[in-house]
This record gives C-alpha cells, structure tokens and sequence, in this order.
C-alpha cells in the first residue's frame, strides 16, 4: 500500500516535469526556425502575414499592463476591505460580508468576462472617454474584482492573527483604534497580505477568458490604458484553433506558454521567498 | 482627543465605503446576470438542442457536457488526490523527498489554466493520440484541479484527532488496517467537501477545454473520445463571436446564468456538506 501513495505523492512532480518538457518539446522548434533574439525584442506580433513576425513584446507588455491595473486597484481595495473588516466590523458583519465577498470568487471567469464584455467596457467608455469598450482598463478592472476575493480573505486572516497583545499594548498607550489599525495591525501582518498580493499577481497574469473578451484583441504596445491590448494568455486561446499542427505559428505559440510558465513559476517563488521573510521579521 | 477621534471616524468610514464597494459589485454583477438571464430561461431552453445557427432552441448538449466533463474529470483526480494527501499526511518522513513533492504541488497551483491547456493538448491530444475529446480535457483539468484536492484531503486527514490513530495502533493493527478503518471513514466528507469545491471550477473553466475537447457545436456525445459543448465556452461564443448581438446577447446572459446556478449550486453543496458533517462529528 506504501508504494501504491508513495506513487500518487510522487505523481506532482512528475507532471510539473511533464509540463516543462513538453512547453520545450514543441516550444523549442521555433527556436530553430526563427532568431531569439527577434522574439524577445520583435515589437510587432504578426503571426499569420506573407512575412510573419512573432515579436514577443506587444503582448508582453499586454500582460503587464492589465496586471498593474488590477494590482492598482485591487491591492488597496482588497487590503482596506480586509482592514475594515478584522479593525472595525461588528463580528456579525464579518459574518454576512466575508462570504458574500467570497462568492465572487466562485465566479468563473468567462462569466466576468462576459459581464466585462457587454457591461463594463460600456462603463469604461462613457466614464473615461475611451475610443473603445474593450481595451486595457476595462480588463483590469475585471482582473481587479477577480482578485479582490483572494486579497481580502488572506489579508483579513493574517490580520486577526495579530496578537491581541499587540493591539491592546497600542491601546494602553493612548492610541486610537484607527492608529492601532494602521500603525499596528497593518505592519504586524505585512507577510500575509504580501502573499495575498503575489497570489493574485500570479492569478492575473494567468488569467485568460476574462482578459480575452474584455481587453479588445489587438496585439500592440500600449501607450496608454484606454487603447486595446492583448495577453500571452489571450494570444495562445485566440489562435490555438486555428494553427496547423507543426508550423511555426504552432511553435511560437508553446513558447509564449513555455514564457508564461517560467513568469508564474518565478511570480511564486518570490512570493514563498518574500514570505519566509516578512515571517521571520514579524516573529 | 476629539481630533483623534473625528481622523478614526473618517478613516473608518471610507474603509466601510471600500469594502461596500466591492460587495454592491458581486452583488450588481450577480443581479444584472440574473435580471437579463432570466426572461429567456425555459424548460425548452434547458432541455433542447440549439437551432439556426444557435438562435434558437437550448443549450441542453451543453449541460450535459459540462456534466460529463466535471464527473469524468472528478473520477480522475479524486483518488490520485487522495492517495497523495494519505502519503503526504500519513506515510511521508519529514525530508527532501516531501520537501519537494510540497514544491511541486505549490507549483502545480501556480501554473496557468492556458498553460494546462497547451500541456494537454501536447500530451493528451497528440502524444496519446486521444484526439480534441471528452477524455483529452478531462485528464486535462484532473492535472489542474490535483493540487487543491491533495490540500483539501490532507487538511481533512490533519483534523482526524491523533488518538483515533494511536488507538489503532494499541490494538495491535498496523499502519494501512489502521488508516483504512480509523482515519479514512472521519476524514472522507472533509475529502468531498474540497473536491466539490475544485469541481466548481472545472465547471467554470474554459481555456483548457478550449484546447483539448471543445467543439462550437457538437452532438450529444456518445463516447469519451467525442467532442464536447461545454457552457462556459459556448457562452463565450454567443457572446462573442455570433451577428447580431440584439439576437445572441440575451441568449448568452441565460446561459450565464445556468453557469452561474450550475457552479455556484456546487459550492452551496459543498458548503452544505461541511455543515452538516461538522455537526456531527466534532471530535
């Protein structure tokens, strides 16, 4: 029986192996037929022209602007939710909101992207003044709200493992509730609302069918956060279906995910790293 | 003092505004999906296959899909979940072997759902020629969905007091007898209860499946190497790829909303489980 679970524990690591191997088996082809170097510095993502271009850049810089925009938004957010709910919340609001806030995470995402899609972009365009509904922002904000859930949870329970003492220390010297929440509670549990961050980091840069639908589709370095982008996710769903099995569009398409497995995969072990940090200070 | 008090009053005030805001979003989201998805909604529409063009008809291949695709995928992961977590929980020594089986698994959580999609699509698809099917996707999501069931089963197995286990063991029995009859039997619903929730979001998800087995539109599938209509993805399609949108909107805010029911219906079971099992059992 021993071997039998031995197999199955065992049975992770040989499929994150399975994962790396076989982004580079099909991956790597299209280092053989097209330059390096014009991949990672290419500014134009041109897959299926007479002369085709596969720049890495424009959806690059794609994934990174919705990225920051949800992170902007959602780390304050998340952060001051969490902040109110464990500082200042009756226990029986605590209650009621934390679950309702969780249920958005339950959401898929193609459904937030669908409201993203006939909704929001509307919202964004009307308020913002953008020449279109699906461009960065409208992406972001949809990212924001799907991150929003892991920010508060996390955060709000390493606030409430904050030591009573230390509040009631804060007290005892005069201070108010606000500034025990601020100067204290919110210092003492800085590593868990730096792993709640990361983990929606990774999230948002993993994300796929909300950042399609919302973001407009268009393969270009943004200037701005009103013009429509695209993601690595978005490239690799959007024209997955339609390669032919072999050629090198199919190829650089495996890369792109082999690049978005080495960016994940770099995003948390930061975070355990950064993590064990804060920890280790905080003790 | 009073100008202390009025700053926490501020403070507090836009905190509670904060964390307001992001519950009138889920529910402004929840409601608006409901609102528009619910004239359209039928008998007729849950239970027939889809006419003209999807103009018409229901979207019942898609229920039965997604029904398909959740209980094959749940087959799959649920036990090599578990014989994982039986390892990890109660055979493993602390070590480097476990270290990085916990690394992997870590890992494992990270990678994106798109990255699984071209993992499945390399392997499940080309390699063992299952072709773009049922069981492609299914062996797909098992892969991604195995790290939250290794996590929800260990966590289970962790809440099974060590008594239960050195009671066992006093009586003579040994490791395998005394899991099997002592551990197993109190930590199963804890087991279910997390695996329900993972199945949640194989019902949600799209990106994979949109690589490995789902069809625009397909026949009722009669085999698991058929492919696939799934909901998630073919409200994406109604949403976004059909003219005009007067006529596929509404019918793409009804199938959000079965999404919706479908996967948040399994989190109310899940959550309903736990209750339940917890009143039972507190040990």
């Amino acid at each position: 029986m021993r071997l039998l679970f031995l197999v199955s524990g065992v049975s992770s690591i040989v499929i994150v192996c399975l994962i790396l191997l076989f982004l580079l088996k099909d991956g790597l082809p299209f280092l053989a037929r097209y330059s390096f170097w014009s991949f990672v510095t290419g500014t134009t993502w041109a897959p299926i022209a007479i002369a085709a271009e596969f720049g890495l850049l424009p959806i690059l810089a794609g994934t990174l602007t919705v990225t920051a925009i949800a992170i902007a938004i959602g780390l304050p957010v998340g952060v001051g939710a969490a902040l109110y709910l464990s500082e200042a919340a009756a226990s029986w609001e605590r209650e009621l909101v934390k679950p309702f806030i969780e249920v958005l995470a339950g959401i898929p995402s193609v459904v937030m992207g669908f409201f993203g899609y006939v909704v929001l972009g509307q919202v964004v365009r009307s308020i913002f003044g953008a020449p279109v509904e699906h461009n960065a922002l409208t992406g972001g904000i949809i990212l924001a709200l799907m991150a929003i859930p892991t920010i508060v949870t996390i955060s709000e329970d390493a606030m409430r493992s904050v030591p009573k003492t230390f509040r009631e220390g804060s007290l005892a010297l005069g201070a108010s509730r606000w500034e025990t929440a601020w100067r204290v509670t919110l210092p003492a549990s800085a590593s868990g609302v730096t792993a709640a961050t990361m983990l929606g980091l990774g999230r948002a840069v993993g994300e796929t069918m909300a950042v399609l639908m919302c973001t407009g589709n268009a393969p270009v370095i943004p200037t701005g956060v009103l013009q429509p982008i695209r993601t690595m996710t978005a490239t690799i769903a959007s024209e997955m279906g339609e390669v032919p099995y072999g050629s090198t569009h199919y190829h650089a398409l495996f890369m792109v995910g082999a690049v978005l497995f080495v960016l994940t995969l770099a995003i948390n072990t930061a975070a355990r790293k950064l993590i064990g940090r804060f920890h280790f200070r905080g003790r | 003092m009073s100008r202390k008090s009025a700053t926490q009053f501020i403070a507090f005030w836009l905190l509670r505004l904060v964390c307001y805001t992001v519950v009138a979003a889920t529910g402004y989201i929840i409601l608006d999906i409901a609102a528009k998805g619910w004239p359209h909604l039928s008998w007729e529409f849950l239970t027939a296959m889809p006419r003209n063009r999807m103009s018409a008809g229901g979207i019942w291949p898609a229920i039965v899909g997604t029904l398909y695709l959740v209980l094959l995928t749940i087959a799959l992961a649920f036990p090599l979940g578990v014989g994982a977590a039986i390892y990890l929980g109660e055979y493993a020594r602390a070590g480097r072997l476990t270290r990085t089986i916990r690394l992997a698994i870590a890992n494992l959580a990270g990678v994106p759902s798109v990255v699984f999609g071209l993992f499945g699509l390399g392997v499940f698809v080309i390699f063992f020629n299952f072709g773009t099917s049922l069981l492609a996707s299914a062996f797909t999501l098992a892969m991604m969905i195995l790290p939250v069931i290794i996590t929800a089963s260990e966590e289970a197995l962790r809440a099974v007091p060590q008594g239960f286990r050195e009671g066992s063991f006093a009586l003579g029995a040994t490791k395998w007898p005394t899991v099997r009859r002592s551990v197993l039997p109190y930590a199963l619903p804890g087991m279910l209860t997390g695996s329900i929730l993972s199945v949640s979001r194989v019902a949600g998800e799209t990106a994979p499946v949109l690589l490995t087995g789902a069809a625009l539109s397909a026949a009722m599938p009669e085999s698991v190497f058929d492919q696939i209509m799934i909901l998630p993805y073919h409200l994406f399609i109604l949403a976004t790829n059909m003219y005009p949108p007067q006529v596929y909107v509404p019918l793409a805010y009804s199938t959000a909303l079965v999404l919706l029911l479908v996967v948040l219906g399994l989190n109310g079971v899940a959550i309903a489980i736990r209750y339940v099992v917890r009143r039972k059992h507190s040990f």
